[in-house]
């Protein structure tokens, strides 16, 4: 069985769509909230049918729940490395529970529930993770989703919780309010004016952490990064959100000055720089992933500043996401090489820029 | 030996300073040494809970704090230690007190003001807490010979049992 991601409403990416604010500077919002069943062992520890009576449990809530209704549900356990992998790279499950980390291998009874821009995954390393995605800087509808399913689905299944400490997970930097909010959000400016160090100092030092493209354990990669909350309890959601929300709106307005003293004080290097860097994409017959990366970002830049007209935003997003491995071998219908991946990436990439190129420059 | 400062406590400290071309040597126990702004910590390991596992160990290594285990899921220190999770809702039960500081350490609280639950109450509890309340009321309508009443609370014991 391989996963048919047709199923899903908007292919499951439509948080790429780049309709929400900020869209050239924060690519995505994602809330995620983890809770865990009571009565069990937490999902590593369960044993394999304690994970499926979790799965089975949380299936018969679901099939009630409206916002989960129409949700398609893969489980994991059940595709093979190629159709995970693909999951993962569209960002709807994390590696763990795609058992594409070495630490952790695949679960019995991993699952996942894909709607319209909200997810729920089954026997991660919480029983539960809920998640909210949205395109652009959109903190506010991305709490205000996962808390209605979160509340739904909570009187219909008992979670762990404890009047001190509030809901219990797996890892204790999760626990109290399970909150994690995380901003996807493109810095080239503060990485070129060499202002980023600060800038994530500063993060640090508001409570606030930093993650590459992946979340935990990702590198940095095309001056990409996810800006999330650290801590967890002692503060309400609201509270950690507020300060999220301020802190990125800080982060943006940053960035956006950093852009126009570099085309104020360096335009025409930067203009070069990022020039260079779409001819590349337009001709290279090769790329690896951080190459395309790290040129995309280039390119992002330049349509930003509006170097680059017409290129759009949303076509930047999807190669993003498109260009990675497991998504050349599913559109070339077999396993590849890491040469063949190039290869393969270079020629997507090719005629992504290719169809769009009418109307460049 | 003992403390070159306050001549109270063993010296665990050895400074070697050279002033002046000359060597000094200095030897402090570990609080004069830590007024003097010497660091004693000793290095945690490089993992993003290495600090937090390593207070977990000198936190619950108080008697009996090592042989400890989780009733319900069996978890022990030693696999927290090796895994950086729990193993279930009841270990923070368990492990309450010493949670309490990890969590104060990790999160600067250990007090959740976030939004509060209730689990929803299973269909059996709910009936049989509902069937308590009828039939501690039939239970006094008869002592106050309301038999009006007691015999319709009766009919609706009957019809939930």
């Amino acid at each position: 069985m391989t996963v048919d991601l047709s199923l899903l409403p908007d292919g499951g990416v439509g948080w790429l769509d780049a309709s929400g604010t900020h869209s050239d500077i924060v690519l995505s919002t994602r809330i995620r909230l983890a809770r865990n069943l009571d009565g069990y062992a937490f999902a590593a520890r369960a044993r394999d049918g304690e994970r499926l009576r979790v799965l089975a449990q949380v299936r018969e809530a679901v099939s009630s729940l409206p916002m989960l209704r129409e949700a398609v549900m893969y489980r994991l356990d059940e595709l093979p490395p190629t159709s995970r992998a693909l999951l993962h790279e569209r960002h709807l499950v994390s590696k763990e529970l795609a058992g594409l980390d070495a630490q952790h291998p695949l679960r019995s009874g991993a699952a996942v529930f894909l709607a319209d821009g909200l997810g729920l995954m089954v026997n991660e390393e919480d029983h539960l993770r809920l998640q909210s995605l949205r395109s652009g800087f959109a903190l506010q509808e991305a709490y205000a989703a996962i808390d209605k399913l979160d509340r739904d689905l909570g009187t219909r299944i008992p979670y762990s919780y404890h009047s001190e400490f509030g809901f219990l997970t797996a890892c204790p930097t999760n626990v109290g309010t399970g909150m994690r909010g995380s901003v996807l959000i493109h810095l080239p400016g503060l990485v070129l004016t060499k202002e980023i160090g600060k800038v994530l100092t500063s993060l640090q030092q508001m409570g606030l952490t930093y993650r590459g493209l992946y979340g935990e354990g990702s590198e940095v990669v095309g001056n990409f990064f996810q800006i999330s909350n650290q801590t967890t309890l002692g503060r309400s959601e609201e509270e950690l959100l507020d300060q999220l929300l301020r802190v990125v709106g800080h982060v943006v307005e940053r960035e956006a000055e950093a852009r126009r003293v570099l085309l104020r004080d360096a335009g025409y290097i930067i203009e070069d720089k990022l020039w260079r860097a779409y001819g590349t994409l337009r001709y290279a017959r090769s790329l690896t992933f951080d190459e395309a990366m790290n040129y995309l970002s280039g390119v992002r830049l330049a349509v930003g500043l509006k170097l680059i007209s017409s290129l759009s935003v949303y076509t930047l997003n999807k190669l993003l996401i498109f260009s990675q491995a497991a998504h050349l071998a599913f559109a070339e219908g077999r396993a590849l090489t890491e040469s063949e991946t190039n290869l393969a990436r270079a020629r997507y990439v090719r005629k992504a820029l290719e169809e769009e190129a009418g109307s460049v420059g | 030996m003992l403390c070159d400062s306050c001549h109270e406590r063993d010296a665990v400290v050895h400074l070697t300073t050279i002033q002046d071309n000359a060597v000094h040597q200095l030897h402090l126990c570990e609080r004069c040494a830590a007024e003097r702004g010497v660091e004693t910590t000793v290095a945690t390991p490089k993992h993003p809970l290495g600090e937090f596992l390593h207070d977990a160990h000198q936190q619950l290594a108080m008697p009996n704090g090592e042989g400890l285990r989780c009733t319900f899921c069996h978890t022990t220190m030693a696999d927290f230690r090796a895994t950086g999770r729990w193993g279930c809702a009841r270990c923070y039960t368990n492990f309450e007190a010493g949670i309490r500081e990890l969590l104060r350490r990790v999160h600067g609280n250990h007090r959740h003001v976030g939004r509060t639950y209730h689990p929803p109450m299973s269909e059996s509890l709910e009936r049989s807490a509902v069937l308590g309340e009828l039939r501690d009321r039939l239970r006094r309508a008869i002592e106050s010979e309301q038999f009006e009443l007691a015999a319709d609370l009766r009919d609706r014991i009957k019809v939930m049992e």
